[in-house]
């Protein structure tokens, strides 16, 4: 398989330039980033949640579509890197008015900044940002159209070997709208990487998109196998917009079939953790019980997202410092 | 001016000849081959050994883009870049803007063509008013005015109704639809093949159904209305299949496929190369071996440039955000040629998809070096080895994948009705 864009978000030394997808990055990175997450979780705790790593550089959230949850947890995760952090919400700004693209990502280099995470509708953007920016400026996708969103993964992948352990003994089943979601598509390469023993999607058949076996999973469109003797649970947001068109009859009858409940839950095993990235749709992809529930771990992952976001933040503004000081 | 073109290879292979010879020009037309007519006083006198020389190169669908997209090419611009390659006639489709639904923008395009004197260019109408899929256009004008078929490019024609009058409509005065065989809903907002790469590029893929599904509707209403269909630009195996078997039960249709079809698939779209965005998608490595053996057996005649220049910044975006289509007029030649280095096609098939097949789909009198017909001419050396890059690129658009690949096989000199159109270096005077 040729790995996308891997040379682009690796150097020569293997270090993370850039952190576009997880597609084609190697185990050890992936573990490293965890562990450097691991490192940086405890400093939210602290009465002085910052540590000095990138006091100086400027980050800049270049975000084309909207997002609460993602757009905050990088801001905190930059600040308390003592990082100057610029919020651009692009889909109301310069965009509207006709720039292109690459116009925005010009202006924005000429103020000097250090890292762009980029969030856009379009598949591949932050691969185009990436591949068009000045050298010194590092890429972090925050989420693009339905390829990737790398962070949103590594951040699981954190909450499941913080409460589960070793991936090599987890059978792990992702539950929703695969073929429009980026989560899913980072979650499994991710998963797959990592070598977890089973990775399974559940979704009715239109909304697996073609040829996902190949990614490495097992597909069922019923919920009960999908979800026996799973180990870790993932739940996708499904959107509103799915029920128009010819995806999904509704709401309703979505929940009735593929909707995780306590008692669905059951097939599961005994000790299986339940995540979702939410937003949550509470009574459409998730009943209430299981998302309050003692095996909801939603709310964590929220806080391991600025661990995560830390991390990887830190590893590509310091791969191109180091990859400085070699040429110096 | 009387030429002799002596020791070449000539291949011409709607006359089935494939030989070193020489060949005889007068008045514009072809006078003679392997023996001079009586009388014959060459003005000039080639020595072409280790060339090959072929009918011009009749390329089945080039866009221009003049009228109306001068910043992507114009008709200038384009047929220097086509006689740079080999290439005599090229035939554009309907789509320009405004759109050729009327004889007036017929006629610019070929007195454009007429003042340019490179290239001949020929021209499609269009099958609908402003290409809308629902008004028939005034074919019979457009007819008159010289276009050789009739398109809707690559709008749909999605009411079966509209495109079965058409089709009448157009039998009527003798006229073949060219079609984009692409349900639209299938295809509706989608950027590459429907498979393995563009699911984990998160990119929407168009089926290999929605080119099946369109082929199949249109060979019924062949079938119900008799009228002659060219399928453009076929990008999967199984249509090959249909359209084998329309054209063995006796229906009137042909197929083309684009060049790049032959060389590119999904694997290539893999890093978001937006120099790959094509309509229809490249598809799998299977459908591509499965158009080499439809070009092998003759139910693809023609291969085409599909010709689609375009600005830098047309493809400077996330992939989907931009433009599909392939600068390609330059590297016709070299690309269909490397596919007989390869052992996929002998020279006579590479030869007759670029000539007599092509000029059959057009139903012109080109494309061959019959005795009488007009001087048409590709000289080429098959071992010149050059790099496509921005200086050997004559196009207006330098938007290709194939950038920076070293290619084999180059146009030494184009004759466009026994006229030297283009002339690598002087090439030697034979001696006696």
């Amino acid at each position: 398989m040729t790995s996308t864009g891997n040379t682009l978000q690796v150097d020569a030394q293997g270090r993370l330039k850039h952190f576009l997808t997880i597609a084609g990055l190697e185990r050890d990175l992936l573990v490293n980033i965890l562990d450097t997450a691991e490192s940086f979780a405890g400093v939210g705790e602290r009465a002085v949640k910052k540590v000095p790593l990138l006091r100086g550089k400027t980050i800049v959230n270049l975000f084309f579509e909207p997002s609460t949850r993602t757009r905050t947890t990088f801001e905190l995760a930059a600040k308390r890197l003592s990082a100057d952090v610029l919020n651009i919400n692009a889909s109301t700004s310069s965009t509207t008015k006709g720039e292109s693209l690459l116009d925005t990502l010009r202006t924005l280099e000429a103020m000097h900044c250090d890292m762009f995470v980029v969030r856009h509708g379009q598949s591949g953007a932050a691969h185009f940002i990436a591949s068009h920016a000045a050298p010194h400026i590092s890429v972090i996708n925050g989420g693009d159209g339905s390829h990737a969103h790398p962070t949103q993964a590594m951040l699981d992948m954190f909450a499941i070997r913080r409460h589960k352990g070793d991936f090599a003994s987890l059978k792990v089943s992702i539950v929703g709208d695969v073929a429009h979601s980026r989560v899913a598509r980072s979650q499994i390469h991710a998963l797959v990487t990592l070598g977890a023993a089973e990775v399974r999607v559940v979704a009715p058949r239109t909304l697996v998109p073609p040829g996902l076996e190949k990614m490495g999973v097992r597909v069922y469109d019923n919920l009960r196998q999908g979800l026996a003797d799973a180990d870790v649970v993932i739940l996708l947001r499904l959107q509103n917009e799915r029920m128009q068109g010819a995806l999904l009859p509704s709401a309703h009858e979505y929940f009735q079939y593929y909707g995780v409940t306590e008692e669905r839950l059951a097939a599961a095993h005994p000790d299986a953790i339940v995540m979702h990235p939410g937003p949550l749709n509470r009574g459409v992809e998730i009943d209430s019980d299981v998302a309050d529930g003692s095996r909801s771990v939603i709310l964590r992952q929220v806080s391991y997202g600025i661990a995560i976001r830390m991390a990887v933040m830190s590893m590509a503004i310091g791969s191109h410092a180091a990859a400085e000081r070699e040429e110096n | 001016m009387r030429m002799r073109i002596s020791s070449a290879h000539v291949v011409d292979p709607a006359n089935d000849v494939n030989q070193v010879t020489d060949l005889f020009i007068a008045d514009g037309r072809i006078v003679g081959l392997g023996k001079a007519p009586d009388g014959f006083e060459p003005e000039r006198n080639l020595d072409a050994s280790g060339l090959v020389l072929m009918p011009g190169i009749v390329d089945l669908r080039a866009r221009l883009r003049e009228p109306g997209a001068e910043h992507k090419g114009t008709i200038a611009s384009e047929t220097l870049a086509a006689v740079r390659g080999g290439i005599t006639t090229l035939c554009c489709p309907p789509d320009t803007d405004p759109v050729v639904d009327t004889p007036a923008v017929a006629e610019l395009i070929h007195q454009r063509a007429a003042t340019s004197r490179l290239a001949r260019v020929d021209v499609l109408g269009a099958l609908t008013r402003n290409l809308d899929g629902q008004n028939l256009a005034e074919m019979g004008a457009l007819r008159e005015a010289g276009c050789l078929g009739v398109s809707n490019a690559l709008q749909p024609v999605s009411d079966t109704e509209v495109m079965r009058r058409a089709m009448e409509y157009a039998a009527t005065f003798g006229l073949t639809v060219f079609v984009h065989a692409e349900d639209p809903w299938l295809a509706k907002g989608r950027v590459v093949h429907d498979g393995a790469v563009g699911t984990r590029l998160g990119l929407g893929g168009i089926p290999e159904i929605a080119e099946t599904i369109a082929v199949a509707r249109e060979l019924l209403l062949v079938e119900q209305t008799g009228t002659r269909v060219h399928f453009c630009h076929l990008s999967t195996g199984p249509a090959v299949d249909m359209v084998r078997d329309a054209q063995s039960h006796g229906l009137p249709v042909s197929a083309d496929v684009a060049v790049h079809q032959l060389f590119l698939t999904e694997q290539d779209v893999d890093a978001f190369n937006s120099y790959c965005h094509v309509r229809p998608p490249v598809r799998s490595l299977d459908d591509r071996a499965r158009l080499r053996a439809g070009v092998r057996a003759g139910v693809l005649g023609s291969i085409c440039s599909d010709h689609q220049p375009h600005e830098l910044d047309a493809k400077l975006n996330p992939f989907a955000d931009t433009a599909p289509g392939i600068s390609a007029v330059d590297s016709l030649l070299a690309l269909v040629i490397g596919l007989v280095a390869d052992n996929e096609l002998t020279l006579a098939q590479a030869v007759k998809a670029l000539t007599c097949g092509p000029a059959a789909a057009l139903g012109i009198d080109r494309g061959t070096l019959s005795l009488g017909s007009p001087a048409d001419i590709c000289l080429f050396d098959p071992d010149e080895q050059w790099v496509l890059d921005d200086t050997s690129m004559l196009s207006r658009g330098h938007n290709t994948p194939f950038k920076g690949h070293t290619l084999k096989g180059r146009a030494r000199c184009t004759l466009v009705d026994g006229r030297v159109v283009f002339e690598a270096s002087p090439l030697r005077a034979a001696v006696g």
